[in-house]
């Protein structure tokens, strides 16, 4: 005669199998539960992985090797983990971005055929394009992480939000230099008062204006709350001016889709566009990443982990 | 290939000045991005070496405000 709790004892252990009305939890009978569950389930597993630092070992909350003294302040572990993430990651982008910028450039001067009616100066929309999309797009990443610190009084999303605003500035600089001399041999002059050329401009200054505002307060938990209202803002802003890109040329007639039929057409240009946009991107991820390195170290200065005699 | 010789690659059919120029532009623009990044990288880690030195290795506050 077995011990009357031993089933249920060894049911935990796998000696035996256990009774049908002993399964209750999600691990031990999961195809019982309906998919809502089932992804809660997995969203309640992954959370503490998302959330916090996978690597307590040497974070600015371990102790120090002298023992924490009172002027030791405390600190949350992120940014040293993030000032480290951003080390990995910065070559492999700059990397990808030099070799795919390479391949781009061959796509577009061997592969990308010679318009017959409308001459060469077509290849430089294979790069004012993706300069472009990616100035709107960090655009989009600068405002909306500015936001996001502003809401959730984050310090690395501020920081994030002025590493990718110089990038930003840069490349509505080279999008504007680029239509530029593109339309200098299509309209004769180098600038005419087009609604895409104009957003381009306004693009051009709202990031200078984002950057001077930085710069110009001290304190940076105040030039964080600023530019994060300027990012609410310009969040505002950009459908306004997309929607009125759209009017103005439905009024004025079609000068700018010019360009883009002239060099997405085909599956050459497609992909010579497509490996021009990746490489672009890429490179914009590299230097913002390596900025934040740079914002972290200036703005992390007085932290524990920073004075340390030897830096990540 | 669309060019028989390097004269005609590098004319561009007559667009020589406005082809170059954009590409060359966006190289330049991006060495120079690059470049200050590499001054303001060594100049932050100098920065924070002068501040090492002052510093007791126990990872003191000592030196600096703290903002």
């Amino acid at each position: 005669m077995p011990f009357p709790a031993e089933g249920h004892f060894f049911a935990r252990t796998g000696n035996t199998k256990p009774a049908a009305h002993e399964l209750r939890t999600f691990r031990e009978k999961p195809d019982a539960y309906p998919l809502p569950g089932k992804i809660w389930h997995g969203v309640c597993w992954l959370s503490p992985y998302l959330l916090k630092s996978p690597r307590m070992q040497s974070c600015s909350s371990a102790i120090p090797p002298g023992g924490v003294q009172p002027s030791d302040r405390l600190e949350r572990p992120g940014l040293e983990d993030w000032y480290r993430r951003a080390g990995k990651l910065a070559p492999w982008f700059g990397w990808t971005a030099a070799l795919s910028f390479a391949a781009a450039v061959c796509l577009v001067f061997a592969a990308a055929p010679t318009e017959s009616i409308r001459g060469e100066h077509h290849r430089i929309a294979f790069i004012h394009g993706p300069a472009t999309w990616i100035s709107v797009l960090l655009y989009l990443l600068t405002t909306g992480s500015a936001a996001f610190g502003l809401i959730t009084r984050q310090r690395l999303s501020s920081m994030l939000a002025s590493a990718l605003a110089p990038t930003g500035a840069m490349f509505a600089f080279v999008a504007l230099w680029t239509v530029s001399l593109w339309g200098k041999p299509v309209w004769g002059v180098w600038w005419i008062w087009d609604a895409h050329l104009s957003s381009e401009l306004l693009l051009l200054f709202l990031f200078l204006g984002f950057i001077a505002l930085r710069e110009a307060i001290d304190d940076n938990s105040r030039a964080d709350r600023a530019t994060g209202v300027l990012g609410l803002a310009g969040l505002v802003a950009l459908p306004v001016l997309h929607v009125s890109v759209r009017w103005w040329t439905s009024h004025q007639g079609l000068t700018f889709p010019y360009l883009r039929i002239t060099a997405g057409s085909g599956v050459t240009g497609f992909v010579t566009m497509m490996t021009m946009s990746v490489s672009l991107a890429c490179y914009a991820l590299a230097a913002a990443l390596t900025r934040l390195r740079v914002v972290i170290l200036e703005r992390e200065r007085n932290a524990t982990w920073v004075s340390r005699e030897q830096l990540p | 290939m669309n060019w028989n010789s390097w004269s005609a690659f590098w004319a561009m059919g007559g667009d020589g000045v406005y082809v170059w120029g954009a590409y060359l532009v966006a190289l330049i623009v991006a060495a120079t991005e690059i470049g200050i990044l590499a001054l303001s990288r060594r100049a932050i880690l100098a920065h924070l070496g002068r501040f090492v030195r002052i510093r007791p290795a126990t990872g003191t506050n000592a030196g600096g405000n703290s903002r």
